[in-house]
C-alpha cells in the first residue's frame, strides 16, 4: 500500500472519529480554565445525543436537509441548559466538583434512558434518517494527493470541529473575556479584586462546556451511532477529558490529542496491510493513546500543567 | 440561610435524578403490580377456562420485552405459548422487567415465589442469578437463554449461531461482486468465533476464491470502531460485511448508508444479527440490509415451556436450537437484493445441513480441519 493511499485510508476515518472528541474537549478545555473540573463531560454527551436523535426523529421530516444541524443545535442548547445544574452545584454551593460531574453523568444517562422508555416504550430509538453525510468539496477535492486525503468523503462536522478549535483559542488567548476567563482558574482572588466576577465567568465557562459537550454528543449520533440507547455514548466523554490533559488544557493541543486518539484508532484498524505495525498487536495500538495520556500525567511528556485553581472552589472573601 | 433552602432542594433534585435512573422503564411498575394482583386472584378461580394449571413466566435483561431483539422475541413466544392452552398474561404467563442487572434476583425470587412452574432467564447476564435461584428451589423450574448453566433444574437455550452464520455466508457469497466479504465481530471470544467459523466456511464452501477479512472491534458497545472498520473494509472493496457485535454493529449500517447515499448505484451490503435488521438498513430508497441472521427465541420458548407442561422438562441439558427447528435463519425480507437465486442456495445448503452433509465447524481449529477438507 503506497504512502498516500495509506493516508488516505487512515485520515477521513480519523477526522469522523475526532470530531464529537474535539468539540467535547473544547467543552472540557473552557471549563477547566474557569477553574471547574468538568467530570460531567460523559454526560453532557449523553443528553446531547439523546436530544439531537429524539429531536431528528420528531422534526426530522418536516426539516429536511436541516434536521441534522438544527438537531445539533436543539442538543447544544438543552445540554447547555442541562450542565446549569453542574454550576450551580460547583460553583453556587462549592460542592465537591468530581462527585457533582459524576451525578451529572448518572443523571444524564438514567434521564436519557428513561424517558426513551416511557416516549418510545422500549431501550432504544429506531434509527433516524435525517443523519449528516459524508461529502467531497468541490473543487478542493481535485487537487492531487491533498484532496484525496483531505477534501474528499468528510463530514462538513469534521471541519466545524477544527474550525472551532481556532475559535476557541482565539477567545481564549486573545480576548478580554478569555483572558478573564483564564485568570479566575489561575488566581480567583486576584482576578476577583481586579473586579472581575468569579462567579459570573465560572458559570459562564461551565454553560459553554456544556453546549460544546451536547455538540459533541449530537454529532457522534447522527455521525456514528444513528440511535440512542444505553450503550450510545459509552466513554467517548472520558477519552475528551484525556484529550484536554494531554493536551494540557490548551484548546489547539485537545484538538490535536483528540485527533491523535482518532488516528490512534484508524490505525488500529488499518494495521493489517502497514508494513512494520502488522506484527505489532492490535491492542497495543488501541492503547497506545491512553498510555500516553498517563505519561503526560505523569509528566514525562512535558508538563502537563492544570490551572492552579482547577477544582477549588472560590469563597469571597478568603484567603 | 437562603442559600440552605436551594442546597435542599439542589439536593432533592439530584436524587430525583437518581430515583428517575433506578426506575428505567416505565411499565415496570404496572408489571409487577399486575402479576401480584393475579396472583391474588390465582386462589380465587384458578384456571377456570385455562386447559392447564402450569405457569411460566421470563425475566428480561435490562432491554425490556420491546427491544425488538432477544427479550421481545422471548416473550412473543411464551404469549404464543399463552394462547396455545388459552391463558391469560398474569394468569399462567408472565414477565418481570429488570432495569438494571441488580434487578435479576429480586425479579427471579418474586417470580418464584408466586409459584410459577417455569422460568425463563433471557440472556447470558442472568446466568449468575439462575444459577443462585435454582439452587435455592430445586423445585421450580428454570431455563436459561444464550448461555448454558449446569443445575438439575434448569434447562440450558443455546443457537446454532455458526449454523445460521454458515447460511449468511453462503448467502455474502452468492451476493459479493468484488469476491471481497468482511467479519466485524463484537469481542474476539469463543460465542464470536463460533459467528466467525460459521460465516467463513459458508463463504468457502460456495467459492473458495473469495477473501474474507475479518475484524474484531473489541466491544459490543462501540459504534465508531465499528464505523472505523466498516470505513477501511468498504474503501477495500469488501461489499458485503456480515456483523455480529451488537450495537457496534450500527457504526457499520451508518457508514454504508452513508456510502449508499453518496453512490446510489454502488452495491454494498450488510448482513444484521440476531434478530431482522431491515429497518436499520433503509436509507431514501435503498436499503443496505441484505439479509439477517435471526435466532428464534421464541420457537425455543415455545418449545421448551411445552415440553415442560407435558413433563418431560430438559433440566440439565444443554439445548442446542439449529436450522433444523428453525431455531436459526435467515431473514427475506429485503427482497430486491436477497434474490431467489440467493435463497435458493441458502435452502440448498439449509437441507445439507439438516441432512447432516455438511458439519458446520464452530471453532478456529474446526475451521482449519473443514477448509482443508474443501
Amino acid at each position: 500500500m503506497g504512502l498516500v493511499d495509506l493516508l488516505q485510508s487512515i485520515i477521513p476515518p480519523a477526522l469522523f472519529f475526532s470530531a464529537p472528541l474535539i468539540f467535547t474537549a473544547l467543552g472540557g478545555v473552557f471549563s477547566e480554565r474557569s477553574g471547574v473540573v468538568n467530570i460531567g463531560l460523559e454526560g453532557l454527551m449523553v443528553m446531547g445525543a439523546f436530544v439531537g436523535i429524539i429531536f431528528n426523529l420528531t422534526f426530522g421530516d418536516a426539516l429536511g436537509v436541516w434536521a441534522p444541524w438544527v438537531s445539533i443545535f436543539v442538543a447544544m442548547v438543552v445540554s447547555a441548559l442541562f450542565s446549569v445544574i453542574h454550576a450551580v452545584a460547583a460553583v453556587s454551593f462549592r460542592a465537591d466538583q468530581v462527585v457533582s460531574g459524576v451525578a451529572i453523568n448518572f443523571l444524564a444517562l438514567g434521564l436519557g434512558v428513561f424517558l426513551t422508555k416511557q416516549w418510545y416504550g422500549r431501550g432504544q430509538t429506531d434509527m433516524v434518517s435525517h443523519q449528516f453525510f459524508t461529502r467531497d468539496i468541490p473543487f478542493l477535492s481535485d487537487i492531487p494527493v491533498i484532496g484525496d486525503i483531505f477534501f474528499q468523503g468528510i463530514y462538513w462536522t469534521s471541519y466545524l470541529a477544527i474550525a472551532l478549535s481556532f475559535v476557541a483559542w482565539y477567545v481564549l488567548y486573545k480576548t478580554p473575556f478569555g483572558l478573564r476567563l483564564r485568570s479566575v482558574g489561575e488566581h480567583p482572588m486576584a482576578a476577583d479584586t481586579n473586579g472581575i466576577s468569579v462567579y459570573k465567568m465560572r458559570y459562564i465557562a461551565v454553560i459553554l462546556s456544556g453546549a460544546l459537550g451536547g455538540l459533541g454528543g449530537s454529532v457522534f449520533a447522527l455521525t456514528i451511532a444513528l440511535n440512542f440507547s444505553h450503550a450510545t455514548i459509552v466513554g467517548q466523554g472520558f477519552m475528551s477529558l484525556a484529550a484536554v490533559i494531554f493536551g494540557k488544557w490548551h484548546p489547539l493541543g485537545a484538538m490535536g490529542a483528540a485527533l491523535f486518539f482518532g488516528f490512534a484508532q484508524s490505525l488500529s484498524v488499518i494495521s493489517g496491510g502497514v508494513p512494520v505495525l502488522e506484527d505489532v498487536p492490535q491492542v497495543f495500538l488501541l492503547i497506545a493513546p491512553y498510555i500516553l495520556t498517563i505519561l503526560a500525567l505523569a509528566g514525562f511528556i512535558g508538563r502537563a500543567e492544570a490551572p492552579r485553581a482547577n477544582g477549588e472552589p472560590y469563597i469571597k472573601g478568603t484567603r | 440561610m437562603k442559600n440552605r433552602k436551594f442546597v435542599l432542594l439542589f439536593a432533592l433534585l439530584l436524587s430525583l435524578g437518581m430515583l428517575l435512573a433506578a426506575c428505567g422503564g416505565g411499565d415496570s411498575g404496572e408489571g409487577s403490580t399486575d402479576s401480584e394482583a393475579a396472583s391474588d386472584n390465582e386462589g380465587n378461580e384458578s384456571g377456570e377456562e385455562a386447559s392447564t394449571d402450569f405457569s411460566a413466566g421470563m425475566v428480561t435483561d435490562v432491554g425490556g420485552v420491546d427491544d425488538k431483539s432477544f427479550n421481545q422475541s422471548a416473550w412473543e413466544g411464551l404469549k404464543a405459548w399463552g394462547e396455545e392452552h388459552s391463558l391469560e398474561k398474569g394468569k399462567g404467563f408472565d414477565y418481570a422487567q429488570s432495569n438494571s442487572d441488580s434487578d435479576y434476583l429480586p425479579n427471579l425470587n418474586t417470580l418464584v415465589r408466586e409459584e410459577y412452574n417455569l422460568v425463563f432467564g433471557i440472556g447470558y447476564k442472568l446466568e449468575d442469578a439462575i444459577k443462585d435461584v435454582a439452587e435455592q428451589y430445586p423445585d421450580t423450574n428454570f431455563a436459561i437463554v444464550d448461555s448454558v448453566v449446569e443445575g438439575d433444574n434448569i434447562a440450558s437455550i443455546t443457537f446454532a449461531d455458526h449454523e445460521g452464520s454458515f447460511l449468511a455466508g453462503v448467502a455474502a457469497a452468492k451476493k459479493t461482486k468484488t469476491n471481497k466479504v468482511g467479519f466485524v465481530g463484537g469481542t474476539d471470544s469463543d460465542l464470536i468465533n463460533k459467528f466467525e467459523s460459521g460465516f467463513r466456511a459458508g463463504v468457502k464452501t460456495v467459492n473458495p476464491d473469495i477473501e474474507i477479512d475479518v475484524q474484531y472491534a473489541g466491544a459490543f458497545d462501540a459504534p465508531d470502531d465499528g464505523k472505523l472498520i466498516a470505513s477501511n473494509m468498504y474503501s477495500n472493496e469488501i461489499d458485503v460485511i456480515y456483523h455480529s457485535s451488537g450495537a457496534t454493529g450500527n457504526g457499520v449500517f451508518a457508514q454504508a448508508k452513508d456510502i449508499k447515499n453518496n453512490e446510489p448505484d454502488r452495491e454494498i451490503w450488510v448482513i444484521g444479527v440476531d434478530r431482522d435488521q431491515y429497518a436499520e438498513g433503509e436509507i431514501g430508497d435503498h436499503n443496505v440490509t441484505l439479509t439477517s441472521m435471526i435466532k428464534r427465541v421464541d420457537n425455543s420458548v415455545q418449545e421448551v415451556s411445552n415440553q415442560a407442561m407435558n413433563g418431560d422438562f430438559p433440566g440439565g441439558e444443554a439445548l442446542e436450537f439449529g436450522v433444523e427447528d428453525e431455531g436459526v435463519g435467515l431473514a427475506d425480507t429485503n427482497e430486491e437484493a436477497y434474490t431467489e437465486e440467493i435463497s435458493g442456495a441458502v435452502d440448498e445448503w439449509k437441507q445439507k445441513i439438516i441432512d447432516g452433509e455438511v458439519e458446520v465447524p464452530q471453532t478456529h481449529d474446526e475451521l482449519d480441519d473443514y477448509l482443508d477438507s474443501l
